[in-house]
């Protein structure tokens, strides 16, 4: 019959459903971030310290005297969020001429680049490890419950071992940001090496297809979606590895120095801790959303690419 | 008869089993010749093991005894030398590729070169009548069309034997009507060996050369109906006289065979009813 079905092809219409999801996700978060500072600057001006006029020290002018005085709510352990922000602009030692955000950007952005390089090899340890284990069960049985056990041990209790084994540098960092990042890939990819519809792997037996094809055109492919779920949990898990490795890494110029130097003077300013906790979770939301964009790219072609 | 055999199943049978236990004889001692050019459904009841039947054809599944020889060879060389298209129920294409790619997975496993892949893939679409849809996205198309996609890819690289399992059970009734007689004019064009498990008696008669009829447990054939209607057949055909006396001689046989058929006919009602004699 000619023309059978011609013109059934279905419209596209998932970009105006996008277009909608995209101002909510924009309201939602402002919203939240909102509701955050309100929460946060009114327990302040219930229970905090009297508020001084902004840029004076502990004897400037009272402008705000707060009815109660909760401890929580004190300068020390919640600053004003203008002060964190302020506090950034400031010279990050005495009499420098760098300021906080340079210096922390500046470490975010050398950690970022040992995350990232554990980010890498971790993906495709990862990979490497899940592929071998949906190819063998006896495989699996073996050394899955090593995999497991191997995420146990805490970082802190590892990271020294490492270091001692492979000196202090920044390998030792990327092997243990490499450490905390496989972990997601290999877990998500057993599932997702498995997640191929089995009549197109019928198909790929009726094309006298070789186990490597059938890898690489039908497995694969199919699993990308699990591991994107996965990268993107690794993303964050890789900073948090380079951050905790520079510690007993000795990497000087990483934001792990720079958390341990402003923990150790946070009587005396806790605002520059909490800045570089901000920059700190700015990198890894940039990391994540990094990881989020190729996802976009690379899986627009299927229907369901516009959740998760 | 045609002059060459393509599918020779001697004595096979299957028992499914929990261990070594046998739980369910899904097949028993099916003998069955199919003949070069010929077009075979497999028609029964639920769960009488036609679809196990088919996969055994396909080397996709190991029959507990007896032999199946396909163009002369046991069925894993036939699949070897790639010599089975075969459709399911659902178009099982992937969804991260084109129709156009989709139609080339094959080619590309079987190595042809990039020029060939195109040529062929916009040749089987042209056929399927699908040329403006290259480039679109399996979820971009009709249900309809997806299957039409799934038949362009089994036939691209010309295997010797179309291998269809309930192909148009999920459509609607006009749909499958249609694709029926698209099916009837791909088969008389390219002259291939057919054969096609199914729920519908008019779409078995339609279609076929020679129907089998099967029984359930333990899966049986219980006879072998030439379907002598002149071709190439029409819509008319679904009207004459004989359409119909062959329609009534499937339905009785399956209702002897123990499978309540509903007298509508139609494909779905059928089915219904079959699986509830069965169930």
């Amino acid at each position: 019959m000619a023309g059978v079905g011609v013109g059934e092809a279905r419209p596209a219409s998932v970009r105006t459903r996008l277009g909608i999801g995209r101002q909510r996700q924009i309201l939602l978060l402002v919203g939240f971030v909102v509701v955050v500072f309100v929460l946060w600057e009114g327990a302040k001006f219930l229970g905090g310290v009297p508020w001084r006029e902004l840029g004076t020290g502990p004897q400037g002018p009272v402008i705000h005297n707060p009815p109660f005085r909760w401890p929580l709510a004190n300068d020390l352990n919640l600053p004003h969020i203008w002060n964190i922000l302020l506090v950034l602009f400031d010279p990050f030692q005495r009499g420098s001429d760098v300021t906080v955000l340079q210096h922390v950007v500046g470490a975010a952005l050398y950690t970022w680049r040992e995350a990232g390089i554990g980010f890498v090899v971790g993906a495709f340890v990862g990979l490497a490890l899940a592929t071998a284990f949906v190819h063998s069960r006896l495989f699996e049985r073996a050394f899955v419950p090593y995999v497991i056990a191997s995420q146990t041990i805490p970082i802190i209790a590892l990271a020294p071992m490492i270091v001692f084994a492979f000196g202090q540098s920044v390998i030792s960092v990327v092997i243990i940001a490499t450490y905390l990042t496989f972990f997601p890939v290999t877990i998500a990819m057993i599932r997702g090496l498995r997640s191929f519809d089995p009549r197109a792997m019928e198909l790929m037996r009726s094309y006298a297809a070789s186990p490597w094809q059938a890898y690489v055109k039908l497995r694969l492919p199919a699993s990308l979606p699990y591991l994107f779920t996965a990268l993107k949990i690794a993303a964050t898990a890789s900073i948090v590895g380079a951050i905790v490795g520079e510690g007993p890494g000795g990497v000087a110029d990483g934001l792990g120095r720079v958390i341990i130097t402003y923990n150790q003077y946070y009587i005396t300013g806790p605002e520059k801790l909490w800045a570089t906790i901000l920059i700190t979770a700015l990198l890894g939301i940039a990391f994540f959303l990094l990881i989020r964009g190729v996802e976009v790219l690379v899986l627009r072609a299927r229907p369901s690419a516009a959740a998760g | 008869m045609p002059d060459a055999t393509v599918v020779q199943l001697s004595g096979v049978d299957k028992i499914f089993g929990r261990g070594d236990v046998p739980v369910t004889t899904a097949l028993d001692s099916i003998n069955l010749a199919i003949g070069r050019g010929e077009f075979v459904s497999l028609i029964g009841p639920s769960g009488c093991g036609k679809s196990t039947l088919l996969r055994i054809i396909g080397d996709l599944t190991d029959p507990t005894g007896g032999s199946a020889v396909i163009n002369g060879k046991p069925a894993a060389q036939a699949r070897r030398d790639r010599d089975y298209g075969i459709v399911f129920q659902a178009p099982v294409l992937m969804d991260w590729r084109t129709v156009e790619d989709n139609v080339k997975l094959p080619l590309e496993v079987m190595g042809w070169d990039a020029a060939r892949r195109s040529a062929r893939a916009a040749e089987m679409l042209e056929l399927m009548e699908l040329g403006e849809f290259l480039n679109h996205h399996p979820y971009q198309l009709s249900g309809g069309m997806q299957q039409r996609v799934a038949i362009a890819r089994a036939l691209a690289f010309e295997p010797a034997l179309l291998l269809m399992d309930e192909p148009f059970g999920a459509l609607d009734e006009m749909t499958r009507e249609r694709m029926n007689s698209e099916v009837l004019r791909i088969w008389e064009q390219t002259g291939i060996t057919v054969v096609f498990v199914t729920h519908s008696i008019p779409e078995a008669v339609f279609l076929s050369s020679r129907v089998v009829v099967m029984s359930a447990r333990p899966g049986r054939i219980t006879k072998i109906i030439d379907i002598d209607l002149p071709r190439p057949r029409s819509e008319l055909t679904r009207e004459s006289p004989r359409y119909f006396e062959l329609v009534t001689e499937v339905r009785e046989e399956l209702r002897r065979g123990g499978a309540l058929v509903d007298d509508a006919g139609t494909g779905s009602a059928a089915r219904t009813m079959a699986e509830g004699a069965v169930g």
